[in-house]
């Protein structure tokens, strides 16, 4: 019976090498160059939200890039619910997950897709289903470094 | 003794070959651009239809497109012995919702894409074993209740891989007799569930393709056919690549099909349609044969033909929990008779 | 010249995401978790505080700053209020962030659809 199944293990390891071959890589140069550019632009208008709230607001730089945060998630949010995000990220890819914009996407759109199924158990819970764990890791990361700096740094 | 079996994995349907007299097929309307729209009965303006969830909008295809195979066929649902149907979503909620509607005796069936061949092998023997005179198989799938169910919600901005499926928003079925006139069903292949260890739930072209071959396989050998017999094999949704593989895995079994051979999800979408490796979901298969190649049978461009759809057996739960995608693939031969 | 800066140093950020996407196969979600956590630690380390004094934007817009500026709010709650401020001081400081994805995400969800994709 094992001999069997290193057989099978052989036939297996070969298959996914020959199914992986025959495949298309995606157009990793392409796609970086998207990405690039994609993403270069999100920070630039970042930066001229940054630069308005200092400039004209007088903002220190915390509240300049709080106010950053929210004014970028609050237009992904609205690129999200008229479709256009997607129809964004097919092309971007990463210049369009990695910015905080793609964390305004990934709580939007599950709660879109999911009002149906009701306001609490719907759009409430399912809110978090890609952007909770960020959450969970970002704060329990921040945390530790807190506790570090506690006991090993102050 | 079972007087109908050959082989190891085929029955052959030897009493009363059942007839398919009755057909119909609804897609959705990036389907209806492509190139087999002329074969589609019907073809949705909006996917989802004045209903007020996806998960509606298909249900919908599934009831319309029974209803279109009864009235065809000028029958009612109290004429039918039994309905066989599937689909992809848990528990199959669009085929045993649709059946609650419809009122005919059910059996719901999964078997993710290979749902069209697997309840049309069930229908076929049900009929030639003398226990029903009218069966009707139908399946579906739809794309927005498939994504959200298997993938990422619709409105995520995410990139999808060139080995990635597009699952095909429509509604196929045939209504299979004891009588009639129509395309006869002769054989049917059982597949067994065969898993090459492919993973990538983004590549199930991959996945499905060795399930295919080993039907295939399977039906040559019990059968003593071989490729020269059918005027076309058919495959239900491995795609570009997944059609390639299997192609591949056939020949070192000593198998040339590629001069006549097909799959549904090559056949649906353009390419310019940026569905990436083709199509894929139950009602891949479903459409292209009871809209685009039951016709060419009745037609008599098409004599015999092998199908076999194909379907990957993974859940959400257990490719996240690291499995590799299990799958499957009915093979049935339809002839064109008398 | 802080916009020139900003967009490459973001453009490179993403690339680095894409190359991860493209290469190793894994979901935006775990690109997400990942860059924030990578940015927690950088900062905890003192490594991302230069990228972010040289790209601004370019650095706290992408997901690492969104770590950077959790991290440097738990080691500014610890400075002022000892341990609490350890726990107090990420959540704090991206609460604006956080409250404003919880806000607007449900508003947008309850005035739109989906739309089915071509």
């Amino acid at each position: 019976m094992e001999s069997l199944d290193v057989k099978q293990k052989k036939i297996n390891e070969e298959y996914q090498k020959y199914a992986n071959s025959i495949s298309p890589k995606s157009n990793t140069v392409t796609n970086c160059i998207m990405a690039f550019l994609v993403g270069g632009l999100i920070c630039t208008i970042g930066q001229l939200i940054s630069n308005i709230a200092k400039n004209y607001y007088n903002m220190n730089t915390e509240e300049a890039s709080a106010t950053t945060s929210i004014t970028l998630i609050l237009i992904a949010a609205l690129l999200t619910g008229l479709g256009l995000y997607e129809k964004i990220g097919k092309r971007a890819g990463a210049g369009s997950v990695v910015p905080i914009t793609g964390f305004s996407n990934s709580i939007v759109s599950p709660a879109m897709e999911h009002k149906r199924e009701g306001y609490v158990m719907g759009i409430g819970a399912k809110m978090f289903s890609v952007a909770g764990p960020v959450l969970v890791y970002g704060i329990t990361a921040s945390v530790v470094v807190g506790l570090i700096n506690y006991f090993f740094i102050k | 003794m079972a007087q109908n079996r050959i082989g190891g994995q085929t029955i052959v349907f030897n009493n009363n070959p059942p007839k398919i007299i009755s057909r119909a097929s609804i897609v959705g309307k990036k389907e209806g651009e492509g190139p087999l729209a002329e074969y589609f009965d019907k073809i949705l303006e909006d996917d989802l239809w004045g209903e007020k969830t996806w998960e509606k909008a298909e249900r919908r295809m599934f009831i319309e497109t029974a209803q279109m195979i009864l009235n065809r066929a000028k029958k009612e649902p109290t004429d039918i012995n039994y309905l066989f149907a599937g689909d992809l979503l848990d528990q199959i909620i669009s085929a045993t919702f649709s059946a609650r509607s419809l009122g005919i005796p059910y059996y719901g069936l999964y078997g993710a894409c290979s749902s069209m061949t697997q309840t049309m092998s069930l229908g076929a023997a049900m009929i030639d074993g003398g226990y029903a005179n009218h069966v009707l198989c139908v399946t579906s799938s739809h794309f927005c209740t498939a994504e959200r169910q298997f993938r990422f919600p619709l409105e995520m901005g995410v990139q999808r891989p060139p080995t990635a499926q597009w699952t095909v928003t429509g509604a196929g079925g045939v209504l299979l007799s004891s009588s009639g006139e129509g395309p006869c069903i002769t054989h049917a292949t059982t597949g067994k569930v065969i898993d090459f260890g492919i993973k990538d739930a983004n590549y199930m072209g991959a996945a499905m393709a060795p399930a295919a071959a080993d039907t295939i396989k399977a039906h040559f050998e019990d059968t003593g056919r071989g490729p020269g017999d059918y005027d076309l094999i058919v495959t239900g949704d491995l795609a570009k690549y997944g059609r390639q593989l299997t192609i591949d895995l056939l020949k070192k079994e000593g198998y040339d099909i590629e001069d006549r051979y097909i799959d549904c999800g090559c056949e649906i979408y353009n390419e310019e349609q940026d569905v990436h490796a083709g199509a894929s979901g139950c009602a891949c298969s479903a459409v292209v044969l009871a809209g685009y190649l039951l016709k060419k049978i009745e037609d008599g461009e098409l004599n015999r033909i092998l199908i076999a759809s194909t379907g990957a057996l993974h859940s959400t739960i257990s490719s996240q929990q690291g499995d590799s995608i299990p799958s499957i693939a009915h093979a049935i031969v339809i002839e064109k008779k008398g | 010249m802080d916009y020139i800066k900003a967009f490459i140093t973001g453009g490179l950020i993403c690339v680095i995401g894409q190359i991860l996407i493209d290469k190793t196969n894994l979901t935006s979600a775990r690109i997400l978790v990942l860059f924030v956590t990578l940015g927690v630690v950088l900062t905890g380390l003192g490594i991302y505080e230069p990228i972010v004094e040289f790209g601004g934007a370019g650095a706290t817009v992408p997901l690492p700053g969104f770590g950077y500026a959790l991290a440097k709010g738990a080691i500014k709650g610890v400075k002022e209020k000892g341990i609490l401020g350890a726990f107090s001081g990420g959540v704090m400081a991206t609460a604006g962030g956080i409250a404003a994805a919880i806000v607007f995400g449900y508003l947008t969800a309850v005035l739109f659809d989906p739309k089915s994709k071509n």
